[in-house]
């Protein structure tokens, strides 16, 4: 992938005080059940946002909001300052990309092909595979490394491999704006952390604005710049995983009696639970 | 300009290839779509012709064909162009609108089984022409209203009924069952309200029969088929990007609700009127995608193979139902029902394994 | 697409605290009160009304009046309303717990069509004309298509979806042969027509006498299965470790549900959604334990089927509309309705 999005870095400097992608007083609610009420946040440019809370805190719920999955019932994401519900679908899907939990690998497709439908937000009607999709397309591969994969069906492949495709064929949307709702689920722990170093990797190399929702603290304060902590539909810290994993706060929302350390790797905070105290008040599990 | 042919990504690669023009322009062709496409077509068309020479006078292919050019004798030329050309057309765009309403339904619940048949579609669309048979003792086009009627406004509730915050193709196929099941009812109380001929006529219809049917229902089917056809194809794109669930489409900007909706009101209308024409025939929309895709080998809604193999299905059988059960004994809805039950068998044997029902 | 949640209905049935158990006790009987009064109500309401009081002297101190005359006639329809109905409620009840599946519904499963193609056959080819000669084909087609519906509809993980559409593609395919079979034979045809749609009107002592045993041992069979299935619902993998047998409590439900199905078919015809309905409103007061959902279905079931059978005697007056398609024209929007409310995740 070449300098990334160009076009749009224009519009960026244009209104250089104001970060990209922002939720504003948003309410989120699924038919009558509020999830969150009155929620601001701000997504840093070029950062990699990590979104933590306990379960039912509203997570995943705010990713879909600010991937317009979800229509807030009121406030409002704003997309480069516009309201992200009134943009055209397809400019949207190339400014701002989503890797979903749910997602389904259609019967005998191939990666190469599968990878190929994230070029649909730059094809028409009668450019429907230019030169340019499968320049992308390798290029998506290359980089996610399943370049070599490209002939295999994708239900052969094992469950580390398909995320890797499937990250590939976000990438092959070519936004500056990528969000991933728990990359990490279902996956052992060395498939987990080569897609963060993933993640991380495109971040770090191509300025990509990153948002994820990640289960495991530890991973994100490891790898996030930015941490954003929700707790029951409030935003209860957000700054560096410095400024935001401190045991009062993992206390405060996880319920969850700890010491904070430094990971003896990365120097970034790193969380260790008290040995067999009673977990005051830890919340039923419940569903989103 | 002019058109280069390129492979994708070197030679052996599976699936479709790029026509390119120097001017930016693009179109994605699958070589063996292709010729799967241009086979059915033949098989389609082999069979109108049999189906013409087929019948009390018989006719032999070569006459049919210079009949249709318009070179046969006058007496022939009745006989094709009057009496049989217009139910072999009946049946033929019947059966591409079958084969692309159940590829259409199939895609949107993605599910295999989830045709207009299984759906209840058919059983809206008899409760309609039941109705006019049994309680107006309406004629045939009357019965082809009423038809028409059942299976638009039966369509148009499993689509309300399902709608809550947008429609899940599971949730679609379950209201659809739920109502096939409400409809069925009907039905079977009209069949015992019916006088014995009533009874017997309404049987008929509700097996799917392509008998008597001339020009009168050609024209209408034709009209909404050259229209709806291009309206399905343009929209073809975004739903083989919700082959991948809804949350992907969605992110890649395909406005998910409104493509499915408008393809669903198309299915709806491509099936009911081609009910309406020739009655519940049953198992052409259920088989004919899931055959175009064995042979296609393509992942993808497969929408113009299906259209081709409904078609090829449609007249192959009503040629096979005339040919092994002499002319106007069974309908032709027997025969695919036979088809389907085959079909049937062979996705338990293979499908299973795979657990994709 | 959300989130899955824990469903209540897996967890372990608590042992009932004995208030609770009390409050169930007392609705049993309240219920078996409401189909008492339903019992009355079907013998007493029909073209020629009648007073309680004659129903009272037609059942006990019958002296061949007009009135016990009526009573009698409607007496065994009454009496095969009761049967069958539980008999559909039950198989409803296990095949909900047999296959984890809360739309499970014999009808919808394909077992009705199943039994409606082999009693066709029986008619047209093997010149049957007696119920007792029905009832056998009848049970076999119904656990063929039982057995069937199993296979197709993915016997490891099946969802709702899939067994729901095998069996409606199962009797999709069943109906085009009973079409063929009834187009090329009128015969098959004029009788045909009429035992497609269920209903309860061509019931004598003679057809109850027939299904009394098969329904008898389906019902014990039944009832018997209910810690068996109690624990099944928790998933193969707990049910195996709380030492229940996988395979032989699948077997016997499924033996269960096709010989209460199958009967109910052969005296009254296909009836959809009373196995359906029931017992998803019964677990609603009941919870999880199909101790006490097998029984209250049992009580509750004949309610519905009695109840839609009078409703079909009183709004076609003087003729009437058969009990299969007003449990139809009920249930669906109620099948609906149970679809709608579910999140898709556990669709």
């Amino acid at each position: 992938m070449s300098a990334p999005a160009g076009p749009d870095r224009g519009r960026i400097d244009r209104r250089s005080t104001v970060n990209r992608l922002s939720a504003e007083n948003v309410t989120l609610a699924y038919d009558q059940r509020v999830i969150a009420e009155q929620l601001s946040v701000e997504i840093p440019d070029h950062s990699f946002t990590v979104i933590v809370g306990p379960n039912a805190c509203g997570k995943s719920t705010l990713l879909r909001a600010l991937s317009r999955m979800l229509k807030p019932s009121r406030g409002r994401v704003l997309l480069d300052g516009q309201a992200i519900q009134s943009l055209p679908a397809k400019q949207v899907a190339r400014t701002l990309g989503l890797l979903p939990q749910s997602s389904i690998a259609p019967d005998g497709i191939t990666v190469a092909d599968l990878v190929g439908r994230g070029r649909y937000p730059h094809q028409g009607l009668l450019r429907q595979w230019s030169a340019e999709d499968e320049r992308v397309v390798r290029e998506s591969m290359r980089q996610t490394g399943v370049a070599e994969l490209a002939e295999r069906y994708v239900d052969e492949l094992s469950g580390g491999q398909r995320q890797r495709v499937w990250i590939a064929m976000a990438l092959a949307q070519q936004t500056p704006l990528l969000l991933l709702d728990e990359p990490t689920t279902y996956l052992d722990i060395q498939h987990q952390i080569d897609v963060l170093d993933l993640c991380a990797e495109l971040h770090e190399e191509q300025g990509r604005t990153l948002v994820a929702v990640l289960h495991d603290l530890n991973h994100a304060a490891r790898y996030a710049t930015h941490l954003v902590a929700l707790k029951a539909g409030r935003v209860v810290a957000q700054g560096t995983p410095g400024e935001v994993v401190t045991a009062e706060l993992v206390e405060e929302v996880f319920h969850l009696r700890c010491q904070v350390i430094d990971d003896p790797e990365t120097g970034t905070p790193l969380v260790v639970p008290a040995a067999r105290r009673a977990r005051a008040r830890v919340p039923a599990t419940e569903a989103l | 300009m002019t058109t280069e042919v390129k492979a994708d990504q070197g030679p052996g690669r599976r699936g479709p290839r790029a026509l390119r023009t120097p001017g930016g322009l693009s179109v994605r062709l699958d070589p063996r779509a292709l010729v799967v496409v241009v086979l059915l077509l033949l098989a389609a068309l082999g069979a109108g012709v049999a189906l013409i020479g087929t019948g009390d006078y018989p006719i032999p292919p070569g006459d049919v064909l210079r009949t249709l050019l318009g070179n046969g004798d006058p007496g022939q030329e009745f006989i094709v162009n009057e009496l049989r050309l217009p139910r072999v057309l009946v049946g033929l765009l019947v059966g591409a609108s079958l084969g692309l309403g159940g590829a259409l339904f199939q895609a949107v619940s993605r599910n295999p089984l989830g045709s207009p048949d299984v759906l209840g579609l058919g059983q809206g669309a008899t409760a309609g022409a039941l109705v006019v048979i049994v309680l107006f003792s309406g004629d045939a086009d009357a019965v082809t209203v009423g038809a028409l009627v059942g299976g638009l406004v039966t369509g148009a509730a499993i689509y309300l009924l399902a709608w809550k915050r947008g429609v899940h193709g599971y949730r679609l196929v379950l209201v659809g069952i739920g109502v096939s099941a409400m409809a069925t009812a009907v039905n079977g109380y009209l069949m015992t309200k019916a006088d014995f001929v009533d009874a017997a006529r309404a049987l008929v219809w509700m097996t799917g029969t392509l008998d008597g049917r001339d020009w009168k229902q050609v024209w209408p089917l034709l009209v909404l088929f050259c229209v709806l056809v291009p309206l399905v194809l343009a929209n073809a794109r975004g739903l083989r990007m919700m082959e991948m669930g809804d949350d992907v489409s969605h992110a890649l900007g395909v406005r998910v609700e409104r493509v499915r909706m408008l393809l669903m009101v198309c299915a709806v209308l491509l099936t009911a009127a081609a009910t309406a024409a020739a009655g519940p025939v049953s198992f052409v929309a259920l088989t004919a995608p899931q055959l175009a895709r064995r042979l296609t080998r393509s992942p993808g809604p497969n929408l113009v193979p299906s259209l081709c193999m409904g078609a090829a299905l449609l007249l192959v059988a009503d040629w096979a139902s005339q040919r092994l059960f002499g002319d106007g004994q069974l309908p032709v809805g027997v025969v695919t029902g036979v088809l389907g039950g085959v079909y049937l068998l062979w996705l338990l044997v293979t499908e299973r394994r795979a657990g994709r029902i | 697409m959300l989130v899955d949640s824990v469903p209540e209905q897996r967890a372990e049935p608590a042992p009932a605290p004995p208030a609770r158990r009390a409050v169930r006790a007392v609705g049993l009987l309240v219920s078996l009160g409401v189909l008492a009064v339903v019992a009355v109500a079907s013998i007493a309401v029909g073209a020629k009304e009648l007073s309680v009081a004659q129903v009272w002297h037609g059942l006990f101190a019958s002296s061949g009046t007009y009135g016990d005359v009526v009573v009698d006639e409607r007496l065994a329809r009454t009496l095969l309303g009761l049967l069958a109905g539980a008999a559909l409620g039950l198989a409803g009840a296990v095949l909900q717990a047999l296959t984890r599946n809360p739309l499970a519904d014999p009808g919808l499963l394909g077992i009705n069509a199943g039994a409606s193609a082999a009693v066709v056959t029986a008619i047209t080819f093997f010149g049957v004309t007696s119920l007792s000669g029905y009832v056998w084909f009848a049970f076999l087609g119904a656990a063929a298509v039982g057995a069937l519906v199993w296979f197709l509809g993915g016997s490891r993980g099946a969802t709702p979806v899939r067994l729901a559409l095998a069996g409606t593609a199962i009797s999709a395919a069943l109906y085009g042969y009973l079409q063929a079979v009834m187009i090329t034979n009128g015969a098959a045809l004029a009788k045909m027509r009429f035992w497609t749609v269920g209903s309860l009107s061509s019931a004598t002592d003679s057809t109850i006498e027939q299904v009394l045993p098969f329904l008898v041992a389906g019902t014990v069979l039944a009832l018997a299965l209910a810690r068996p299935l109690n624990a099944m619902e928790m998933g193969d993998d707990t049910a195996r470790s709380l030492g229940a047998h996988l395979n032989r409590t699948r077997a016997l439900s499924m033996l269960a549900a096709t010989v209460l199905c199958g009967a109910a078919t052969a005296a009254c015809g296909p009836i959809v959604f009373v196995g359906l309905m029931v017992p998803h409103v019964v677990r609603s007061f009941t919870g999880p334990d199909l101790r006490w959902i097998l029984p209250y279905a049992a009580v509750l079931s004949p309610v519905l089927l009695l109840g839609s059978d009078v409703i079909g005697r009183v709004v076609a007056r003087p003729s009437e509309v058969q009990v299969g398609i007003i449990t139809a024209i009920i249930g669906g929007p109620v099948f609906i309705f149970l679809v709608r409310r579910r999140r898709t995740a556990q669709l």
